[in-house]
């Protein structure tokens, strides 16, 4: 069953000196639901805007998003928030934690907007990542091995249909990046979440069984010859 | 939800929440000390009349006599014969009480203010009269005994079987000693009104007092009234202040108003400028909303990326400058209590008039609801700066 479809998305950037560039020309592509694929690319290749596009914080020029039953590409605003409060979980390769948020009060904002905060389920999700200890931490006080677990805990706290990584190891040294990247698909195999990481590292892209290379699939990308 | 976020943010930024909350303090309690002591103190002064409704005096102004006789501040402008008090006790028509009052003299500072016993007779207020501690007596006409204001007593720590020698003056000069006796022989219950402050003496005995000019030993300072009617009051001053050159008929109650009118352009201005400084506050709110905002844009954006709408992220900036306010305008009922308090404090204790500083007021709900709709309303603007704040530009670090 198809979770994830993208047709003929164009994303354009409009530069400074009010220019405007396509970032993103993708002809078409898919995910399915619990399958976990890796997507390289080159710097510039549009791999953060394609995962800021499917999570519907930015909107397309062109073409379809369609998310489980949901249009992306059609529905409006508050729509799209709803959307990815319910459905969508996002690590970032810089985390994103909360700064005045204890560890399980930063878990629970991933699921407060979403189907609402259950502390039993977040503290769960902690003790899954080996914070069961830390819950009253804050981010400051955690080494960035264990911040970046808070994040994957986060990311699967409002129980994801998606769960969406960019870069999650590029801040980690080897040894938490073989870590992080096997909490993440190991995660999201329990809770039956698919899984779409961004990386350029090659230790990370060879994990996957299923890869895809923005700079072959985006028309637009350096490697493209296009624009940009 | 939103009560969680703002919490969060007022706590990360708890100085600055600190400082802002506590300018507003400021405001608030200088706005409603502005407004509300005025009108309490002027309901409190015209609440302490003695029960008299006028005092005769010599010509002169009528808020000099009131503040003399009544309130027992102020000097007397001058003497009257004892005739012109037989003749209003004898006019049974209009005046239904007169008392005489003659001033003069202190003892440490305390006035000594003669009078006869009709005078603790009077209802000071409804269904109230001066009483005596136990173990007292009232001072026989002519006799050097003397009465005691609660206050005076507990002050001078003087008790019935005491005795003291007068000074002449109404301000304490030890050289002005007069060589009488006075035994104390009564000491009144705290009645929270001047007579408080006050040592009572037979008026006889004032007017007697060695020392004083013989020529004046039947002259007193002015006769208090209390009128058949109501309607009599202003008709009798009337007649009185128009129809003769050398007396003044002073109502006591609409003098003490007119006088506290007299400072209305003071409240004016003080409350102008403690409007000011509530505006100063409502700044202080945007300011320091405003100049976190870079900050918080990146917070911003990551509750934005975790499905919070743009009119969760406007609606937690306006709560939070509404909670500020909240929080100063509680700070601000701390302030007026303090200043007040103190104000009522020191009333109390120069003048033995008691003001209720919370005496309802529509100050009390005006001054912290116009504050806090000012402080959620100084919100909007950095609560628009959230609602504009691009998530995807800002999910990144900027160095």
């Amino acid at each position: 069953m198809l979770l994830l479809e993208i047709r003929d998305l164009r994303k354009d950037y409009r530069a400074p000196d009010g220019t405007t560039h396509t970032v993103l020309d993708l002809p078409e592509f898919t995910l399915a639901a619990q399958q976990q694929m890796a997507l390289s690319g080159s710097s510039g290749s549009g791999k953060t805007t394609l995962l800021h596009c499917i999570a519907g914080i930015l909107v397309p020029e062109k073409g379809r998003i369609r998310l489980g039953e949901c249009d992306l590409t059609a529905a409006s605003e508050a729509d799209r928030d709803r959307l990815r409060a319910a459905h969508v979980g996002y690590i970032f390769q810089t985390f994103n934690l909360l700064q005045g948020y204890t560890c399980l009060e930063n878990v629970l904002m991933g699921m407060a907007f979403g189907r609402g905060a259950d502390p039993k389920f977040a503290a769960s999700l902690l003790q899954r990542v080996g914070l069961g200890e830390k819950l009253a931490h804050r981010p400051r006080q955690l080494s960035v091995g264990q911040q970046q677990r808070v994040a994957v805990a986060r990311a699967l706290a409002n129980r994801p249909q998606l769960v969406l990584a960019d870069e999650p190891t590029g801040n980690l040294d080897a040894a938490n990046a073989r870590e992080a990247l096997a909490l993440i698909r190991e995660i999201c195999t329990e809770n039956k979440a698919a899984l779409l990481l961004v990386s350029h590292d090659a230790g990370v892209l060879a994990a996957f069984a299923d890869r895809r290379d923005l700079d072959q699939l985006n028309r637009a990308a350096t490697g493209h010859g296009g624009a940009r | 939800m939103l009560a969680h976020i703002v919490t969060k943010s007022l706590r990360q930024h708890a100085l600055s929440t600190l400082i802002t909350a506590g300018s507003i303090a400021l405001a608030t309690g200088l706005l409603m000390a502005v407004w509300a002591v005025k009108d309490q103190s002027m309901r409190a002064f015209t609440n302490v009349t003695g029960g008299f409704d006028a005092v005769f005096g010599p010509r002169g102004s009528e808020l000099n006599l009131v503040l003399f006789s009544v309130f027992h501040m102020d000097k007397a402008p001058g003497t009257l014969p004892w005739a012109d008090y037989e003749a209003l006790r004898k006019d049974r028509r209009n005046i239904k009480t007169a008392v005489p009052i003659v001033v003069g003299d202190n003892f440490k500072n305390f006035r000594i203010v003669g009078t006869t016993t009709n005078y603790f007779g009077v209802e000071y207020q409804r269904g109230r009269r001066l009483a005596l501690q136990s173990g007292g007596r009232e001072f026989a006409e002519g006799a050097q005994e003397a009465v005691l204001g609660s206050f005076v007593a507990s002050r001078l720590g003087l008790r019935v079987g005491d005795v003291f020698q007068p000074y002449h003056g109404l301000e304490y000069d030890p050289s002005q000693k007069h060589e009488a006796d006075y035994l104390v022989v009564g000491i009144l219950k705290a009645s929270n009104t001047p007579a408080d402050h006050v040592i009572w003496i037979p008026v006889l005995g004032a007017q007697n007092m060695p020392g004083h000019r013989a020529e004046a030993a039947t002259d007193i300072s002015a006769v208090l009234l209390q009128f058949n009617s109501a309607a009599q009051g202003p008709m009798f001053a009337d007649q009185v202040n128009k129809g003769t050159r050398d007396k003044t008929v002073a109502m006591i109650a609409p003098t003490v108003t007119r006088f506290f009118q007299r400072f209305e352009w003071l409240r004016v201005v003080l409350g102008a400028m403690a409007a000011l400084v509530a505006l100063v506050g409502a700044g202080g709110i945007l300011a320091s909303l405003y100049n976190t905002l870079n900050e918080r844009r990146r917070e911003l954006a990551i509750l934005r990326a975790l499905g919070a709408r743009r009119t969760t992220v406007f609606g937690a900036m306006v709560l939070e400058a509404a909670t500020i306010s909240v929080l100063g305008v509680l700070g601000g009922f701390a302030v007026y209590a303090v200043c007040v308090g103190a104000a009522a404090h020191f009333v109390r204790q120069h003048t033995g008039v008691v003001i209720d500083p919370w005496e309802a007021s529509a100050v009390f709900i005006v001054a912290p609801v116009g504050i806090v709709i000012a402080g959620a309303a100084a919100g909007v603007l950095p609560a628009i700066k959230a609602y504009q704040t691009d998530v995807a530009e800002n999910l990144v670090p900027h160095s």
